[in-house]
């Protein structure tokens, strides 16, 4: 092949058979036959959830420039169905805090996270997010989940967009799994009510 | 003619005589101080005066000094002059147990922010400010976290508490 190429490139010496470019969620378990599919509404509602985040950006920092490259065409986070970063709260449901949080901007959050409409999830970009980070001081929130309840922490300072889509790939097992129920469940209440929510 | 450091300190010696003290020149900068109720008459002095013509108000900050009993907090002002381009430094000096200083609002429009940041962070008490409240920090704060009496780290953390962190 590279003797071909007017500019033989080093790196394009390998034939590389293309991947099919529609990639298809895995079906969940159920029953089928000719003309029927039976399942649980929960994998259903979960398998549409999870392929279709959207993802709402709250960046202070460098960890959001590193979003910036997962949002970009090599990272690329709308392979994941992600692709619609919205900037209002009420619209988006995956709210992803990357950066370091002050004291002063904690009840800013807060609020950004009240105006999301449930089911919304968290994802703690970086040390900062996830536990103040190197800002060990007295203005600075040591950790988000100190305002608002947090569903996966991304280690990293910054994390790299591979750690990042790792994150998200987890916050996607979470909704593809998670019980219609939960919202409504004593448990889920008691936690939003431990940070004063409700 | 050119405004020097020498004819300031003269000028400052010839109207609050032995007043102001301390004068010295670190890097070139007149730096001198003034007992505290004294802090509006000589920066009025300082910007009244046909030639020193001290206008503008680069930076105000305190410093806390724990070993100096009675002198706790110094508040610092930065002055420039702008027609002959010379800056001072002018310093006083305050117990800590009543930081009470007369503002320079009615001077310089500038002070307002740079005092409430300094009523922040040391608690000084700038007597007459139109509106002493934090600027920076939540306004929950219950201290004055720039005091040496503080620890930098967020004592509200108990997650750090090992031989790790040294806590």
């Amino acid at each position: 092949m590279g003797a071909k190429m007017a500019r033989p490139v080093a790196y394009n010496l390998v034939d590389k058979k293309l991947e099919p470019d529609i990639s298809m969620g895995e079906m969940p378990e159920g029953h089928q036959g000719e003309g029927f599919f039976a399942t649980k509404l929960n994998h259903v509602i979960g398998l549409a959830r999870k392929n279709s985040i959207w993802p709402l950006p709250f960046a202070t920092s460098c960890c959001g420039i590193e979003f910036m490259a997962t949002m970009g065409s090599h990272y690329d986070l709308g392979r994941f169905g992600a692709e619609r970063v919205g900037f209002s709260p009420r619209q988006c449901d995956l709210l992803m805090v990357m950066g370091t949080i002050a004291k002063k901007m904690g009840p800013v959050l807060k609020q950004v996270y009240l105006q999301m409409a449930e089911p919304r999830w968290v994802i703690a970009v970086g040390a900062c997010a996830s536990s103040g980070g190197i800002f060990d001081t007295y203005s600075v929130l040591q950790g988000i989940d100190q305002v608002i309840p947090v569903d996966v922490y991304v280690p990293g300072c910054p994390p790299r967009p591979e750690a990042i889509l790792d994150g998200v790939i987890r916050i996607q097992d979470l909704i593809g799994k998670e019980s219609l129920r939960r919202r409504n469940g004593d448990k889920y209440k008691g936690l939003l009510e431990s940070y004063g929510i409700q | 003619m050119a405004l020097t450091n020498d004819h300031i300190k003269q000028r400052l010696i010839e109207k609050f005589g032995d007043q102001v003290s301390g004068f010295y020149e670190p890097w070139g900068m007149l730096t001198f101080e003034a007992p505290k109720a004294l802090n509006l008459k000589v920066l009025n002095f300082l910007f009244d005066d046909k030639e020193l013509k001290f206008r503008f108000l680069t930076s105000l900050c305190a410093v806390h000094f724990p070993d100096l009993p009675g002198k706790e907090l110094a508040v610092v002002y930065h002055l420039h002059n702008l027609v002959d381009n010379v800056r001072i430094r002018f310093k006083v000096f305050t117990d800590i147990r009543t930081p009470d200083i007369y503002t320079a609002t009615g001077l310089f429009s500038a002070a307002n922010w740079l005092e409430r940041e300094t009523y922040d962070y040391y608690g000084v008490n700038f007597v007459g400010h139109p509106n002493l409240k934090r600027i920076l920090n939540v306004e929950e704060m219950d201290y004055f976290p720039m005091r040496k009496e503080f620890p930098l780290e967020d004592q509200s953390r108990i997650d750090k508490d090992d031989e790790m962190f040294g806590r």
